[in-house]
């Protein structure tokens, strides 16, 4: 059960490999989180992070492995993953989701697929097999890894902003239904951050560490707001981002 | 059939919601339907007046008492009063003060049922002389999983102790039969003295609550320096026929009315921040008088002065508030300070604390008094560092052998809920007994793993 500072006992991350998700998480079970659930692709690396929580002081810790790009294994999923939790899941991480290559999806029909059933359509299939399992068990907090990639979409990444931009829109309507039943659903829009997923890439203004985005996160997690920037400051900025005027907009870089 | 519907619960604090079935049975039998084919989660709730998720039950069943709902006359010869579990300190006040009749215990609000006074094992400002609430109940009738049982402090003392402070994890008490105490008049004659720090404070306590019925403390905890925790103190004891005049002579027994005003919405949470409740202190401390004595006052205004606007805890804002109430024993009175250091180090606001006496404990193993100290804090959830700054108070708390208050918990872990009340496993050996398929559970209990 989450206490009154909605901190969570038992948490269920889908994308049981995400760093940012991980940090998260090693953060909560220095509070009050003792149960967690990772669902993600590889069973080694899931296997490493669950270690590396229990060493965190993690009581129970279950690894389930599923492929994103088949949508149709997200329900069986969430039902897994509630059988592991062996009870009612008080938080879950949404962050299933790939960067992609835009040099490919450009003209790639089949990667463009790919990447919208691993970002887009994976991700609103369970939650809508989420969505009852929260209301039956009367409570419940989803927090959506979204990204400011999908706040305004930039041609260096158009596919991958479109993904999240989608999600963004599933997450806030779908938060807006569960709403009365006592289920709180949060939108995470990290800005850039420095992890095995971004590496190589040229770093954009406000880029943040692991710990700093997971530390933000945590905060928000607590919080009332509907959607959670990493780092706050991305509020500002991309309020003006997105009122910039189109000409203006395409000759910033990429 | 019994009626029910889904609803959305919380605390008086307006933290942590969930959603629930709400079943409102009418009698007794109703009750034992409630159980039939029940497979859990299933929790009592009376008037939703403890501040966390103790009568919450996500994704199960809540069982209302409000409909439990019987008064019979109080016995001129003993003072025994039978009655629904359902029945309010009000609804109750309202019918035995013109009689001559007060309740043993009273809590800071009349807005509480008799099953959640005895399921919370409730205190008032005289528990230093007459102990908690469920020592003056004679017997009960407890609707459990595998039966109704009528109980008394002999027949059955584990389960009865269980019960007292058991939280509603023993089952549904429907009705009790309670030992209420005579009284001349609705007036209480009240000795004020106002102190310029916490030892002033704790002294006077020390030396002279022996000699009044009731007695509590008004503790300021946002001003630091040597003017830290200056406070009024307030004692007082019934007053008799004679120390009335004019009106109230002619009317000595009133019962209190029901509140005039209402908080009508939630206003932004902030409002009440630390230079509101800061100038709120001021104001209040400085308006007590240096030495007051043998002023008269109502019951109401005296023991329920809180009752005067309903829905108060609404001015916390959307966010909610919690209360942190702990007790320590004699020789722990140095953590009442270093509470209150702690809290103002930390820079949380804080509404004026409630410093009380407490004498013997009851057996009941989750009953939360023990001989000593108890001190009550109101704060609005918001600044960041408090959820560290209460898991600190925690360890200190639990380290000078004191425990915190179930009914305003919202937020305590597991492993100090053990630390803190070693006599758990008695519960939930009772449970095991009268409960073993585990059908009993609030969200409270699943959140300190009680079994
Ligand atoms: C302004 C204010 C001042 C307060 N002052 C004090 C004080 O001075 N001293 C003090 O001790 N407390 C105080 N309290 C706390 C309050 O007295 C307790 O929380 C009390 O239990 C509330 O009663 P309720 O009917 O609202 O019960 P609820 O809050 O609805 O339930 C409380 C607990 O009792 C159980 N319960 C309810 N009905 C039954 C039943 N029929 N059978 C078995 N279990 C049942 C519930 O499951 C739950 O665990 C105060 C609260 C407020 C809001």
């Amino acid at each position: 059960m989450r206490n009154a500072f909605g901190q969570p006992q038992t948490v269920l991350v889908l994308g049981g490999t995400s760093e940012i998700a991980h940090h998260v998480v090693l953060q909560l079970v220095r509070e009050r989180t003792t149960t967690v659930v990772l669902a993600g692709r590889d069973k080694g690396r899931l296997e490493d992070a669950a270690s590396e929580l229990r060493e965190a002081g993690a009581t129970t810790v279950e690894t389930i492995t599923f492929d994103a790009s088949d949508p149709s294994t997200a329900g069986a999923t969430i039902d897994d993953a509630f059988h592991a939790a062996g009870g009612p899941i008080d938080l879950v991480l949404l962050a299933v989701g790939q960067l992609g290559d835009q040099d490919i999806s450009d003209n790639d029909p089949v990667a463009t697929i790919k990447l919208f059933d691993v970002n887009l359509t994976w991700p609103a299939a369970a939650l809508a097999a989420l969505r009852g399992r929260l209301i039956s068990q009367g409570m419940g907090h989803v927090a959506v890894f979204s990204s400011v990639a999908g706040v305004r979409v930039r041609r260096a990444n158009f596919t991958y902003g479109a993904t999240k931009a989608g999600l963004d829109a599933l997450a806030q309507g779908f938060g807006d239904s569960v709403r009365s039943s006592g289920i709180k659903v949060q939108i995470v829009r990290p800005g850039f951050v420095r992890t095995k997923m971004t590496q190589g890439l040229s770093e954009a203004p406000f880029t943040t560490d692991v710990d700093q985005a997971a530390e933000t996160i945590v905060k928000g997690l607590s919080s009332s707001a509907t959607v959670i920037w990493s780092p706050p400051v991305l509020q500002g900025v991309f309020f003006i981002m997105k009122n910039l005027p189109g000409f203006l907009w395409r000759r910033l870089p990429g | 059939m019994i009626d029910a519907t889904e609803e959305l619960l919380t605390g008086w604090g307006n933290t942590a919601p969930s959603l629930a079935r709400v079943e409102r049975p009418r009698t007794g039998s109703e009750v034992e339907e409630a159980f039939e084919d029940m497979t859990g989660p299933m929790i009592p709730r009376g008037l939703g007046r403890s501040y966390g998720d103790a009568a919450q039950c996500a994704g199960g069943t809540v069982v209302s008492n409000r409909g439990l709902w019987h008064l019979s006359p109080i016995d001129p010869e003993t003072g025994l009063v039978t009655l629904g579990a359902g029945v309010s300190l009000e609804e109750l006040l309202a019918v035995s003060i013109p009689a001559g009749y007060f309740v043993p215990v009273t809590p800071g609000t009349r807005q509480v049922t008799i099953g959640g006074a005895i399921g919370a094992d409730i205190h008032g400002k005289n528990h230093h002389v007459d102990g908690s609430f469920t020592k003056h109940v004679t017997s009960m009738t407890l609707a459990t999983p595998t039966g109704v049982v009528t109980l008394t402090q002999k027949s059955d003392p584990e389960l009865f102790w269980a019960t007292a402070g058991g939280m509603g994890l023993t089952g549904i008490i429907t009705q009790a039969t309670l030992q209420m105490i005579p009284i001349t008049t609705s007036y209480v004659t009240v000795d004020t003295e106002r102190f310029n720090d916490l030892d002033g404070v704790m002294n006077a306590m020390l030396s002279g609550d022996d000699d009044y019925r009731y007695s509590v403390a008004w503790v300021d905890c946002m001003t630091s320096g040597p003017k830290m925790g200056r406070g009024v103190l307030t004692r007082g004891d019934h007053a008799p026929r004679s120390a009335l005049s004019g009106r109230s002579a002619r009317k000595p027994l009133v019962a209190p009315s029901s509140s005039m005003l209402t908080v009508p919405f939630t206003p932004p949470s902030g409002l009440l921040n630390r230079l509101s409740i800061t100038a709120f202190n001021e104001a209040w401390f400085r308006k007590a008088p240096q030495r007051r004595d043998g002023e008269i006052q109502s019951l109401g205004s005296f023991f329920h002065p809180l009752d005067g606007v309903s829905w108060w805890n609404r001015l916390h804002g959307h966010r909610g508030f919690l209360q942190y109430q702990f007790v320590v024993d004699d020789a722990h009175g140095e953590v009442i300070r270093q509470a209150i250091e702690v809290l103002s180090a930390a820079s949380v606001p804080s509404f004026l604390a409630v410093l009380k006496r407490f004498g013997p404990a009851d057996p009941g193993p989750l009953s939360f008094p023990l001989k000593g100290w108890t001190l009550a804090l109101d704060m609005p959830i918001g600044p960041p560092q408090l959820a560290d700054v209460l898991d600190q108070l925690d360890i200190m708390v639990a380290e000078a052998g004191g425990r915190i208050y179930l009914a305003k918990d919202s937020r305590l872990s597991p492993e100090l809920l053990r630390a803190m009340y070693p006599d758990v496993q008695k519960l939930e050996e009772v449970r095991k007994r009268i409960d073993p398929k585990g059908v009993l559970a609030s969200d409270l209990s699943r959140r300190l793993g009680l079994s």
